[in-house]
């Protein structure tokens, strides 16, 4: 390895990265893109619901119980006259839910006996539908036991679940996204933008110039590694920064670690790169070839949005090659439960392996040849 | 001293689909230290392979290549070392800028930093890139790109130099440029072998290695090639028939290996001696050329037989009345025609007629506005300024009824590639609104007439470019259009395709088609009628080749060929251009 020749392909290719806008819109305004969508746009919470509420007989419990929904963030109750002009509600999506409190309520809760609430979910988004039923469930229950407070009787209820939640305790699914999103980008980096700038390179005819000159074939590759590591590391720093302090997620672990693991599965993700670049030498085959099994990988089945316990088995297996999955798992470790080294070390070695594995079929694939 | 480069039987060959092609076959050839050779040949005859075979990147399946002795097979890098090598792409880097290019270059074929600097120095002279160092290679033109790319191979002043077309679309002031340097490259010793497709490159070499499907034809010196000649080739003329006519009867009478049209005549080569005269032909003989030796080796009348059979109702010997007793009628008029991109201007100010049945040229190096206009005659480009008729319509007006009357044949043939050659036709033919017996008879007539019946069920890529060239003039004359604009049609093709697309054309306009057509061959100006010289948007010249090269003659050059008028008259232009400013 001749430092001469690899100090020079290095800068080279930063040279190109900053000239070429398709690389900077893959390095840094897709990633930035990313961020904000999954750290502002996507959430899988359910805020600011719009209920529809119909009150038959409004009387002084009622009120209360009204209040306390127009309290919660989790609501935005819209009155109603009646249950016809709220399903009308709810059909032209103007409500996703409709609370009807009938005109017994007051008495049947006077008298002591169950006071039964009338709640209709628009079931067409399962998700919406299942978490808003459980909110007004508990928003339901919350009052109750409020107002059995304030009326110093107690509360009979025979079973009361005491809930406790681990890791994220307020629930913000933003905590779990934009930490996983790292691996999104890395792979981004990694595998799509390393692929296409060595297609590039054959598709310009440079590859072949350059091949032609007594570089070796370890140097280009170290030429191409070291500059996107780079910018790999770059680019999980950026989204780091933002994660803590734009979207306040917290980072548990240590900053130190979540380093050394982002690297490893970095040099898995650019071997993945290089690899596909050593069958696809245009830039079209490549960036289909790179989005299908990296790109759309660490999205869908990575457990970074859907949860792989709840995979069907046969895609449950599939994931397991799957790099970013590892480093899903890491990420989500490392910032909202800290550095527990036993899940940390199994995915960690998984991930070196898969480094490993891919870096030295590249290596081995890659000849000072043309064909 | 060892030899520079010595392919032993080598055979090399390329899977494609199911079979494999082969690309050389037990070639045997060396090469005499610091000489220059060129290397010629017919599309697909490997000349490409043979150098990347000699830099090391291909292995042969059998046989050894060596350099300077040592086999590429076991000693890559250490051949890399003393080779320089420019690929028909010339391999810059076009975001990185001419000074960033020769640094990485230099920097690859580990050059101290004083060497370096010195070298670069003296390369920058050389190539006069010297004011463009903090241009991106992308932003230069395409000589200059030429220059570079051959500045990158020489840093490390290599023993043995390999370039492939380095002169390809390249105007004819870079190319002499070009040459000049390779030329000065003897005095440092280096050996070069450099593929072209110029016949004039052909004969300024040392020595030509003439390659066909992949076997040496023949090595020798260009004098080596012409000898055989002597006295083959004649200059014929006619008291009344026209040039086409001529060339139409010359080359079809025994003994006639082929018949070029020239701007004076038509020029022969003959199988023996004897010429076999007709009343009323002048012949006069000629020095052979080793565009003669070529087509000899080559040619022999391969593939440039006509289409048997001219259109119906439109044969050659129909009772036309001869040139010149037709009604001077202007098919195209162009005045004042000028184009704007933002404050460039590509067309400045030109203005030409051409009459029905002229072949009218636009010739010009890459840049020169050739494209532009053409884009604009054919409606594709609203102009800037200036009037345009078209078949007697305003084009900026009525370039859609205009269109139907155009055949147009474009710079990359416009063909469907995963579509075989029939299904090509068939959808030409459609968009043509062909439809019923007109549609099956002009289908069956393409078919024949361009010789396409082997290749129906070829895929478009998978042609050679010559086949695929017909195919392309095959759809574009379909719908029968008294009008054809072809766009630099011969770029890239081998020069036998290039003489048979020729003549196909001169076929056309013989029939009365009016043909307009862009090259940046400047040899191709012989067939044109009348045409003119673009550089830089503007009209550098314009009239029939006879006239604009008589512009050129001076004491020194007293027959300059288009190529020398071409750079005597960029010269004048711009010497004029520097007094007005």
């Amino acid at each position: 390895m001749n430092a001469q020749r690899l100090r020079r392909l290095v800068r080279k290719e930063f040279i190109q990265i900053v000239r070429d806008p398709s690389a900077i819109a893959i390095a840094f305004v897709m990633p930035v893109v990313l961020l904000f969508l999954f750290g502002y746009g996507v959430s899988l919470d359910a805020r600011h619901v719009p209920v529809a509420m119909v009150v038959d007989a409004p009387t002084a419990e009622t009120g209360t119980f009204v209040g306390r929904l127009q309290q919660s963030p989790y609501f935005t109750p819209l009155p109603y006259p009646d249950i016809h002009a709220a399903q009308q509600a709810v059909m032209a999506h103007r409500a996703d839910g409709i609370l009807w409190l009938r005109n017994d309520f007051s008495r049947a809760l006077l008298q002591g006996g169950p006071a039964p609430v009338g709640v209709q979910v628009n079931g067409v988004d399962a998700n919406t539908a299942r978490i808003l039923e459980g909110y007004i469930q508990g928003a339901w229950e919350n009052w109750l036991e409020q107002r059995a407070l304030d009326q110093g009787t107690p509360l009979v209820v025979p079973v009361v679940p005491d809930t406790r939640i681990w890791f994220n305790p307020t629930v913000r699914s933003r905590d779990y996204l934009v930490p996983g999103l790292i691996a999104v980008i890395m792979t981004l980096i990694g595998g799509l933008l390393t692929a296409l700038v060595v297609a590039r390179e054959w598709e310009r005819g440079t590859m072949e110039a350059l091949m032609a000159t007594p570089v070796t074939i370890g140097e280009i590759l170290v030429g191409k590694l070291v500059p996107y590591f780079i910018m790999g590391m770059g680019g999980m720093g950026l989204t780091v920064a933002l994660a803590v302090w734009l979207f306040a997620v917290p980072l548990v672990g240590s900053f130190w670690v979540l380093l050394v693991f982002s690297a490893l599965f970095l040099l898995a993700a650019l071997g993945m790169g290089l690899l596909i670049s050593t069958v696809a030498h245009s830039q079209f085959v490549a960036s289909q070839v790179a989005v299908i099994v990296t790109f759309l990988p660490a999205f869908i089945l990575s457990g970074f949005i859907f949860d792989i316990h709840s995979m069907p088995a046969p895609i449950r297996i599939v994931t397991h090659v799957i790099a970013a999955r590892y480093f899903v798992s890491i990420l989500q470790t490392i910032f909202l439960a800290g550095d527990l080294w036993g899940i940390l070390l199994t995915n960690g070695l998984a991930l070196l392996l898969m480094a490993v594995i891919f870096l030295g079929l590249t290596w081995r694939r890659s000849h000072k040849r043309l064909d | 001293m060892a030899v520079p480069l010595q392919f032993l039987a080598v055979s090399k060959s390329f899977p494609r689909g199911r079979d494999r092609v082969q690309a050389l076959q037990e070639l045997e050839l060396s090469l005499a230290p610091g000489t220059i050779t060129g290397l010629l040949g017919p599309d697909g005859a490997g000349k490409t392979t043979l150098m990347r075979l000699a830099t090391g990147l291909l292995l042969p399946d059998s046989g050894r290549v060596l350099v300077f002795g040592a086999d590429t097979a076991d000693a890559g890098s250490r051949i890399q070392d003393v080779i320089g090598y420019m690929p028909q792409r010339f391999g810059l880097y076009e975001d990185l800028t001419v000074q960033e290019n020769l640094d990485l270059y230099a920097d690859l074929q580990g050059l101290g930093r004083e060497a370096s600097r010195d070298r670069q120095q003296e390369l920058l002279k050389l190539t006069a890139l010297g004011p463009f160092g903090s241009r991106r290679a992308g932003a230069l033109s395409g000589g200059m790109k030429q220059k570079l790319g051959l500045a990158c191979a020489l840093l490390r002043t290599p023993r043995l130099l390999l370039l492939d077309e380095p002169t390809v679309g390249v105007d004819p002031i870079a190319r002499r440029e070009l040459w000049e340097i390779v030329q000065g490259l003897r005095q440092e010793g280096t050996t070069v072998l450099m593929s072209t497709a110029y016949f004039d490159e052909a004969e300024q070499c040392d020595a030509v290695i003439l390659l066909h499907e992949g076997r040496l034809l023949a090595q020798r010196s260009p004098q080596a090639f012409r000898a055989p000649l002597a006295g083959r080739t004649h200059l014929v003329r006619h008291d009344a028939l026209s040039r086409r006519r001529l060339q139409e009867s010359l080359r079809v009478r025994p003994g006639v290996l082929d018949a070029r049209i020239l701007a004076e005549g038509v020029r022969v080569l003959l199988r023996e001696a004897a010429p076999p005269r007709a009343a009323g032909e002048h012949w006069q003989e000629a020095t052979p050329a080793f565009e003669d030796a070529f087509v000899a080796l080559l040619g022999a009348g391969a593939g440039a037989k006509p289409a048997e059979d001219p259109e119906p109702g439109g044969t050659p010997d129909s009772g036309l009345p001869p040139d010149g007793a037709q009604a001077p009628e202007n098919v195209i008029e162009v005045r004042d025609l000028r184009r704007l991109f933002g404050n460039f201007e590509a067309v400045a100010s030109i203005g030409f007629e051409v009459r029905k049945g002229q072949i009218f040229g636009l010739l010009g190096a890459n840049g020169a506005g050739k494209t532009t206009t053409f884009r604009m005659l054919c409606g594709l480009l609203p102009p800037t300024s200036g009037s345009l008729q078209v078949a007697g319509m305003d084009m900026r007006h009525a370039s859609v009824a205009a269109q139907a009357r155009i055949g147009y044949v474009s710079q990359k043939f416009s063909l469907y590639g995963t579509l075989n050659s029939r299904q090509n036709l068939q959808f030409f033919a459609s968009a043509y609104g062909l439809r019923g017996r007109r549609r099956t008879e002009r289908l069956a007539w393409a078919l024949r007439e361009f010789q396409l019946e082997g290749y129906q069920d070829a895929n478009a890529d998978e042609l050679p470019l010559g086949i695929k060239q017909r195919l392309a003039l095959a759809c574009a004359l379909l719908h029968e259009p008294p009008i054809l604009f072809l766009d630099e049609p011969t770029s890239g093709v081998d020069p036998l395709a290039r003489r048979e697309f020729w003549q196909r054309v001169n076929g056309l306009a013989e029939r009365g088609v009016t043909v307009l057509v862009t090259t940046h061959f400047m040899d191709e100006a012989e067939y044109c009628d009348n045409l003119v010289l673009m550089s830089l948007g503007k009209v550098l010249a314009y009239g029939s080749p006879q006239e604009i090269r008589a512009q050129a003659r001076t004491a020194e050059q007293p027959e300059p060929s288009m190529d020398d008028a071409f750079i005597r008259l960029v010269l004048d232009h711009e010497s004029g251009l520097r007094r007005a400013s």
